[in-house]
């Protein structure tokens, strides 16, 4: 059930990621910080279907951790959370063709063993 | 307001020193949100599990885990990961994401601490050595990454 869990909340971060990243990114750069612009830039990205589903995967997420936590120690939830980093950067590299040198490729794999450790 | 003093403005009278004044200023700002962030991030996670472990399983009832935000250490936990994600999208709109990640990942070396001191969880030699590798791993991450990727368009 623990990894049934962390499966969930893994897919679904990494899901509610991606998502979120292509609605920004159609969206575009966001140059005006003043709250009036922020507040018009909110409900524009409200009305994207991709920030939508980004938002409906994150609940996914947050309602899995909050059951991981009732059931397995916050030491293991919150590091073994980290995971979502593996499949978010390989999202990136193949769907958001994001370049990632070889620093990060060794800094997923140093999560991936450290996940493998606390495991 | 810019970060850093340029050449050109240390060469203007009286500019240089509100360039540093801004520089220290930013710096500062920085270094607090970076620990509110690190702070509200730890915090809420050990708000919301002390909060889960008294109710329990909730089972597999979404009735029952939207029921449970409503228990006080539960609610805390919520407020502190909210205050976690506002002020974690507002650093980031000004300070590097190679910066900031880094910088924050010593929120899962705490929070291991927080677990073994506050909630009373037995961590095995094993088990923090994973921390530690997945913080080393978060903040190898961070020192790659640039603070925006030019190419590609997903559409």
């Amino acid at each position: 059930m623990k990894w049934l869990l962390v499966l969930v909340q893994v897919a679904s971060q990494t899901t509610g990621e991606v998502f979120r990243a292509i609605g920004m990114r159609q969206h575009g750069e966001i140059h005006d910080f003043r709250p009036g612009a922020l507040g018009r830039v909110a409900r524009v990205v409200a009305r994207n279907g991709m920030i939508i589903s980004s938002f409906c995967a994150m609940a996914v997420a947050f309602f899995s951790f909050m059951k991981l936590v009732a059931i397995a120690p916050m030491s293991f939830a919150v590091p073994v959370s980290a995971a979502s980093l593996i499949p978010e950067t390989i999202l990136a590299r193949l769907l958001l063709r994001e370049a990632v040198d070889w620093r990060r490729w060794t800094g997923i794999g140093l999560i991936a063993v450290g996940v493998l450790l606390i495991a | 307001m810019p970060a850093t003093s340029s050449p050109a403005t240390e060469m203007v009278p009286g500019v240089h020193n509100d360039a540093v004044r801004n520089d220290a200023a930013l710096r500062s700002k920085t270094r607090l949100f970076a620990a509110i962030v690190v702070l509200t991030n730890v915090a809420g996670n050990s708000a919301l599990t002390k909060g889960m472990k008294q109710i329990g399983d909730p089972g597999n009832s979404p009735v029952a885990l939207i029921g449970a935000l409503f228990h006080p250490w539960v609610a805390v936990g919520v407020a502190l990961l909210i205050a976690w994600t506002a002020s974690h999208m507002a650093l980031l709109s000004w300070a590097d994401l190679s910066y900031v990640l880094p910088v924050t990942s010593i929120a899962y070396v705490l929070t291991a601490f927080a677990g073994r001191w506050l909630l009373g969880e037995n961590i095995s030699l094993k088990r923090w050595a994973g921390i530690v590798l997945v913080t080393a791993g978060v903040t190898v991450v961070g020192i790659s990454s640039p603070p925006s990727t030019v190419e590609g368009n997903p559409g």
